[in-house]
């Protein structure tokens, strides 16, 4: 049974393509991330979904209902959390989330248990106005918000944008927990290293999906020998690497450079960077991340078409 | 239901924290009545008239020292012939002239009345019409005076006579006028900038995606101005009738329904520049070109609509504020019941049900 499914849709403003013969399901009770770079179309996707935007053309659904013929239908069983803060920041935190619950026609008291464990954080803040909370106070708000109703479906547009860490790692936790309550969960994000908390991933650039699988799968679908390399002038390195032709991409990945040769082993790199005067070189076989991957998708991706 | 109620108490949580704002929405009105109702005291603090008394009995020197007297009138001259008035009405010598018949005097006394002529320059409607009823006040109360000590009912009837615009028939009248200005400013505009503020702050999007239906939430962004606005207008009449004696000769009751029409009225039309404009920039431009500079000039309020050109009369028509005024006028000044302004009410009716039924049709369920 899948919660969402969505079949090759388009869409275009004016000139702009959004979004390019997008196709995915997900899966009841599974989160599901999508994950992709600042306009690469996740919130166009998401108002399709949400039913807030109509699509030019393909099929999608939730929960069996059309987003377009149904939207009465899905509007009572999704909880929507959009990309930029959509609370009244005059009201404080319990006229918010009050106001939320009688628009869905139940009370907080009716659904404490679920959002119980989100809201004991805000509870010392809940005659603060929304506008004046942290961050990471703002989203667990808006969370509590999206769940007053106990939706079937969870849309959370970039919810940890601008959240710090420790706040990230905690609303992660709390998505953990909610799908084990069995609410199916989309979410979206421009942060690769959050993509081991979803279940399965898309990865999305430029209005198109590039893969769709579980994290471990995209990583085994990496088609190169990947090396973390590392010396004391790493500056250097980065410009030397380039310039010998042995590799066929380097980035910088924190203080490693990630790289793929282009042959299959690179038992001569070490001996050319010392001969450049590299010092305290450090290399080693590593497996792919999230990122990597999404890097070599979007290479190749980018050389299939013009955009 | 409860979700309109739910929707209401949001919109007033919003009106009630914004106290700036709603500090000049209760203080505007009051603040526009004294003003405009002691500018217009102040003009007639020595308004030159002239005297032509044909009598010159006892009885007319009286009214006429009781006249100058009063403060409001400065004695410009006497005149001797009927002529002379016209003249110094052309030469803008005087504003006003009082005529007294031949032997007042001995017509108060024998037949119980008598007649005093007034002509005003209508040129200036409000003044004239100011200038006129301080006169046959100040007569009037002669007159009450008179019959007292003489034991007998006696009547000084006074003729008056228009200059220029004979009719006097849409005399500005301040507070009609204030009414439908505060009301259109209050209701239209800060109504229209609601729900624009909702789709600039992206607050939108969540009410959008939730199950409210487009007229949950245009009645409950109205609902709270609605009372706002019935507040402002028990204190303009509060203000109207203690400071300046305005009278309210119809029934009360009927006139605060009517101007819950008319509040409706606005209402919906803000609401229906809310649901076009993207941005509260927008909506602010719509509500005050569109609305309020119509309201001002072509409602009847400062320039009479019989003045104006055709076509601007018949642009008229289509201003709520316009058949408001008629209304307010007809109830507060001419004490007349619903018989006489049904029309007018069927009218605001009628353009409330359309503009309502067009801003849900024209509210975009979608981004």
């Amino acid at each position: 049974m899948n919660s969402i499914e969505v079949k090759n849709i388009c869409k275009s403003y004016k000139d702009t393509k959004a979004l390019e013969d997008i196709s995915f399901e997900v899966k009841k009770g599974e989160i599901f991330g999508l994950i992709g770079p600042d306009g690469a179309g996740k919130t166009t996707l998401f108002r399709i979904l949400t039913t807030l935007l109509l699509k030019d053309s393909g099929s999608a659904g939730v929960e069996g209902f059309d987003v377009e013929k149904d939207y009465k239908a899905i509007r009572r069983i999704i909880g929507y959390m959009p990309g930029r803060f959509s609370l009244y920041q005059d009201l404080s935190v319990e006229e918010n989330l009050n106001f939320f619950a009688t628009v869905f026609d139940t009370t907080v008291k009716a659904n404490y248990e679920l959002i119980k464990d989100i809201y004991v954080q805000l509870e010392p803040f809940k005659t603060r106005r929304a506008g004046k909370l942290s961050g990471g106070m703002k989203q667990k708000l808006a969370l509590c918000c999206a769940l007053i109703h106990q939706p079937e479906i969870l849309f959370l547009d970039e919810p940890t944008t601008g959240v710090d860490p420790v706040s990230r790692k905690e609303f992660w936790e709390m998505l953990k927990k909610l799908k084990d309550k069995g609410i199916t969960i989309l979410v979206s994000t421009p942060y690769m290293d959050e993509a081991f908390l979803c279940d399965r991933i898309a990865l999305i650039q430029s209005g198109r999906i590039m893969d769709i699988n579980t994290l471990e799968g995209i990583i085994l679908k990496f088609p190169k020998k990947l090396y973390a390399i590392k010396s004391d002038n790493m500056y250097k390195l980065n410009s030397d690497l380039k310039e010998c032709g042995m590799c066929d991409t380097v980035y910088i990945f924190g203080e490693y450079l990630h790289l793929t040769p282009k042959s299959s082993e690179c038992s001569g790199l070490e001996d050319y960077l010392s001969e450049k005067g590299h010092t305290g070189i450090e290399i080693s076989q590593i497996k792919a991340t999230v990122e990597d991957c999404f890097m070599d998708l979007m290479s190749r991706h980018g050389s299939t078409n013009n955009e | 239901m409860k979700k309109f109620w739910g929707f209401v108490i949001k919109e007033c949580l919003h009106l009630l924290r914004d106290y700036r704002t709603m500090i000049i929405l209760v203080g505007m009105p009051i603040a526009q009545v004294i003003l405009f109702g002691f500018a217009i005291r102040n003009e007639l603090d020595s308004l030159r008239i002239g005297i032509l008394d044909n009598s010159r009995d006892n009885v007319t020197t009286e009214i006429t020292s009781k006249l100058l007297s009063s403060g409001y009138f400065i004695l410009d001259g006497y005149f001797n012939r009927h002529e002379e008035i016209e003249a110094a009405f052309e030469g803008g010598r005087i504003k006003e002239a009082v005529v007294f018949g031949s032997s007042f005097a001995e017509d108060i006394l024998r037949d119980n009345r008598a007649d005093i002529q007034i002509i005003t320059d209508a040129s200036e409607p409000n003044m004239a019409n100011l200038a006129l009823s301080y006169t046959s006040g100040i007569i009037q109360n002669y007159a009450a005076s008179l019959s007292e000590e003489q034991q007998i009912p006696l009547s000084i009837g006074t003729e008056v006579k228009m200059l220029y615009n004979e009719e006097m028939k849409s005399v500005f009248m301040f507070v009609p006028g204030i009414m439908a200005l505060i009301l259109m400013l209050i209701s239209a505009m800060m109504t229209s900038i609601t729900i624009a503020r909702e789709k600039e702050l992206g607050t939108l999007e969540v009410l959008l995606a939730s199950p409210l239906k487009p007229l949950q939430i245009i009645l409950g962004k109205v609902a709270p101005y609605l009372l706002l606005s019935m507040i402002n207008v028990a204190f303009i009449l509060i203000v109207s009738t203690t400071v300046f004696g305005m009278p309210i000769r119809g029934s009360l009751l009927l006139l605060v329904a009517e101007c819950a029409l008319f509040i409706m009225t606005a209402l919906s039309l803000g609401i229906l520049i809310s649901a076009i404009s993207n941005s509260m920039q927008v909506a602010m431009a719509i509500s005050l070109v569109g609305l309020m500079l119509p309201t001002v000039l072509l409602s009847g309020f400062i320039f009479p609509v019989e003045n104006m050109p055709y076509a601007l009369q018949v642009f008229s028509h289509i201003l709520p504020a316009k058949w408001f005024l008629i209304i307010i006028k007809n109830i507060m000044l001419k004490g007349t019941g619903f018989a006489y302004i049904w029309k007018e009410t069927g009218i605001l009716l009628f353009m409330t049900a359309v503009l309502l039924t067009v801003s849900i049709k024209k509210f975009k369920i979608r981004l």
